[in-house]
This record gives structure tokens, sequence and C-alpha cells, in this order.
């Protein structure tokens, strides 16, 4: 045991720490828009993008996000057109943004399968009210739907966010020094496997359950009507403005 | 038919037909191969209630949701005010409202009350009161909290306002969505079985706010199996049976010498 050991890795790690966050952060953001056009060509009716929410979903879900990070880094980079293109080479030829763009790709489809359950799991009672009431589709689905169907969606969900910020790894494959990198390239200088990739181990353990604290949270926000109702002489609450 | 003397002369005697708070003409509805719908007409003047009754499948309670267009049916005429509900031919050949903007304006003056109460789960009981008044009716915010408040007063459970409907019990949940139909100020008010889901010693508290309503001169469609309710609330019965009007006539007459063999055999069921 060697305690000095122990703490200069975890902190060199944990310096690496911000990187790791913002390829989880906006890996997920996008992931998250990316989802939403996915669900709703899904659920929208129309064939075309019914097929291609699909074939989408079949093949981000269906291959390895690895086999996917390589594909983007090193496989495009191969087309001419692509590093001769204004637009796509200074994105394609930084493994930043590589990364970030295979994980957008990739929990977009798991996400939009979540969606999707979701959705159709919103009570059609409960939809039905709002047509009863007049409510034209987009107040339905604001007031109604979408509330019903996030509060239905959140467990799934997160574990889906635990999953990519376990993913970000695999960014060290790709020559990013986030956490995994870091403790990589200590792990070649000192020879000690155990040591390093425990410390790494438990910083990611410690993200995983902060993450994990926060949705637990935000359900509980969520989801005033499935605990123990209010004592009769609880203050009142303020109907919120936002409704 | 002596059943729809009251009806026909009801008619007869009012000269603005068109003026029906609703009228449904020859709806026929089916759902694959079983015609649920053979035909159904029905007319309500302001102030009518009528008692819709059959037995379970003869079609009553597809009947109402025709009439809101929660079910599309395959043909008739819904008017709301003597305004016609638009239908057009969709691509698939049924029938598909016309303007969906007329369809949602007719139903905000048609609340309905549902037989599993479908109040909104993730909002309070005032929150779900104001919802549609405020974004459908666009009415301001306070207002439609204060009337808001004052419903849940007059159905007895104002203390429960700011409950979220699974901690209230059934009886409370009807008082709430009927209160919920109220503060749309609607026109006429659907009522699809309201307390067939209610334990039985919750149903007297259902009706009572029902015939308050009546009372004060609402009009109301109710689909129901509470006998008492459609004889002595009720200003017309209308008897379905396998998805046609048997029969339709006031309550006090067809309870007393029932028109057709079968309305005669349904109460003798229930008297039983």
């Amino acid at each position: 045991m060697d305690p000095n050991f122990y703490l200069s890795t975890i902190w060199s790690v944990l310096k690496a720490l911000p990187l790791t966050l913002e390829i989880w952060f906006f890996g997920v953001a996008i992931g998250l828009v990316l989802a939403s056009g996915l669900t709703w060509m899904r659920a929208s009716g129309y064939r075309l993008g019914e097929l291609f929410a699909r074939a989408y979903v079949f093949v981000f879900r269906g291959s390895p996000l690895l086999v996917q990070l390589y594909l983007i880094y090193f496989g495009l980079s191969q087309f001419d057109f692509v590093r001769h293109s204004p637009i796509l080479w200074p994105i394609l030829r930084d493994p930043m943004y590589c990364t970030i763009l295979a994980m957008a790709l990739n929990t977009a489809a798991y996400s939009s399968e979540i969606f999707r359950g979701a959705l159709r799991a919103v009570p059609v009672g409960q939809i039905e009210a709002a047509k009863a009431f007049g409510m034209p589709m987009f107040t339905r689905f604001r007031l109604v739907t979408l509330p019903i169907a996030l509060r239905l969606a959140l467990p799934a969900y997160s574990t889906e966010i635990i999953l990519m910020t376990k993913a970000t790894a695999l960014a060290s494959m790709v020559t990013i020094m986030e956490m995994m990198g870091t403790a990589q390239k200590i792990q070649h200088d000192t020879f000690r496997p155990i040591e390093v990739l425990t410390c790494a181990g438990v910083i990611y353990l410690l993200l995983n359950l902060s993450i994990a604290r926060l949705f637990a949270f935000v359900e509980y926000l969520l989801s005033p009507h499935l605990r123990p109702p209010p004592e009769q002489s609880q203050q009142i609450k303020p109907v919120p403005e936002v409704l | 038919m002596p059943a729809n003397l009251s009806a026909a002369s009801k008619a007869a005697s009012s000269p603005d037909d068109d003026k029906a708070a609703i009228s449904v003409k020859d709806m026929r509805k089916c759902f694959g191969d079983h015609e649920v719908l053979k035909g159904i007409s029905l007319e309500a003047h302001k102030g009518d209630v009528i008692s819709i009754l059959g037995s379970s499948g003869s079609g009553k309670s597809t009947f109402l949701r025709c009439i809101n267009l929660l079910e599309i049916p395959d043909s008739g005429e819904v008017r709301v005010d003597g305004e016609l509900i638009r239908m057009k031919q969709g691509r698939d050949g049924r029938q598909m409202p016309a303007d969906m903007r007329q369809v949602e304006r007719m139903r905000a003056n048609l609340a309905m009350v549902f037989q599993s109460f479908n109040l909104w789960s993730h909002m309070t009981v005032l929150e779900n009161l104001v919802a549609a008044p405020t974004h459908v009716l666009k009415r301001p915010r306070a207002e439609c909290l204060e009337q808001a408040e004052a419903l849940l007063k007059r159905v007895g459970i104002w203390e429960r306002r700011n409950y979220y409907p699974p901690h209230m019990s059934g009886g409370q949940q009807q008082r709430a969505a009927i209160a919920r139909a109220l503060a749309m100020n609607p026109k006429v008010m659907l009522f699809d079985e309201p307390t067939s889901a209610l334990d039985p010693e919750l149903v007297g508290e259902v009706l009572r706010v029902m015939r308050s309503l009546a009372e004060e001169g609402r009009t109301m469609l109710v689909v129901t199996h509470e006998m008492g309710f459609a004889r002595d609330v009720s200003s017309q019965v209308m008897f379905l049976h396998k998805g046609e009007v048997d029969s339709l006539g006031e309550p006090k007459e067809m309870f007393a010498r029932p028109p057709t063999q079968q309305f005669k055999q349904f109460i003798a069921n229930f008297n039983k």
C-alpha cells in the first residue's frame, strides 16, 4: 500500500474529470435533441419518418459504440470529400467532436426507444380527457402527454445516462486524455494497474452515484401524486404559474 | 308509437328546429364487422336531461363518444347549437373531421364526465379545474381560479383542492371531474356512466351533485345504469337495444308503461 501513490493518481485522474463531463454533457444533450426528433418521427404516423427512425435505431443500437466511434474518427477521414469539406473536416478531424458525435448518435437510438415506450404508456383516458375538453394537439401534448410520459421515462432514461457516463471512457481510444485516458497513461508509466484502475473505477462510481441521486431527486419532484397524501392541515401550495 | 309522442310534440312545438342544443341524425358506427350504432337520432333542447339506458353492448357509450368525436362515427350528423360538425372522407375511405378547430371548439362546449374520472393525475384538483379554461377558452387565470374554488365548494371538496387525484376516493374524484366539466361553462354536459366505477356507498354523493345540476336547468346527456336517476331526474329516457333506439319518451310514462317488450325486460332485471 502506498497512500501517496493513490492520492497522486486520484488527483491526476480528477483533473481529467472536466473533460469527461464535457464529453458526457454534450453527448447526452445532443443525443436528447436527436432522440426527440426520432421519437417524433416514430410517432408521427408518416410512413417515411417511421421507417427512417426504425432503421436508425436498428443500426445504432445494434452495433458497438466503439465501432461507431472508429468509423466516424478513422473511417470518414478516408473520403476525399470529407477532408476537403470546410464544414465536415473541422469536426471530423477533431477526436473530441468525433466522440461527442458518436455518443450522441448512439444514445439517440436508445433514448428514442425509451421515449417511445413512455409515450405509449400514457394512459389513454388522460389523453381522452384532454381531447374531450377541446385541447388542440400541441396543448394536449404540453399539458398532459409530455409531463406524464417524462415521469414514466425517467427511470429508464437515467440508466441510459449512466451508461453514457461509462461510455465516455471510450474516448481514450481516440487519443483523448479524459479520466480513462489519463489513468491508462499513469498505468503505462508505472506498471501498477491495480492501484490506477481502482482509483479510476472509484471516481466513475462516485460520479454515477451523484448522477443517480440527481435523477432520483428529479423523479421525486415530478411525482407528488405518487407519494402519500398531504395532511389536511398542510400549508396551501400555490398553483404554479407555469401551468 | 306512443313512446315517441312526447319527443315529437316537443320538436313540433319548437318552431326553430336548428336551435336544439344538440342534435344527432342517423348516426352509424361499426367496429370491424360489428355494427354498434345502427342509425341513431337524438335531439336535446336547452334544459333537457336525457338518460340513455341500455344493457351492456347496446352502444350507449359509443353513441356518447361519437357525439364529441372521441370515436369517429361512420356516418351521421352532429349539430351543436345548430352548427353542423363538418366531416370529410379520409384517405382510407373513412369519415374524419374536416376541421379540427371546429371540433375542438365544439368539444369545449360539450364537457364530458368519464366513467373512470380521467382526472389528470399529475395535476392537483385545482390545476385540473383551471387547465382547460385557461388554455382552451383563454380566460384569465385569476378568474378561473376563483371560479374553480367556487365550484369545488359547490361539489363539497374544496378542502381537497390541493390534493392529487390518486389521493382521493372515487366519489371525490368524480365530483372533482364534474367540477372540471362545469368550469368550462359547457352548453351540454355528457356523462358516460359516471357512477359505474364507484363503490356503492359513494354513488349517492355523485348523484346528488348531478341532480342539482339537472335542477338548475343544465342540458345533460347521461349514459347510466341508475334507474332512480333516469326515472326521477331526467326529462327524457332513451333506451338503446342492439344499436338501435328501442324507445324514447318521458320517464314517468316509460317506467309506468314500458312501451316495448325489451324495455320491460330491461327494467324488470333491475327491479329484481
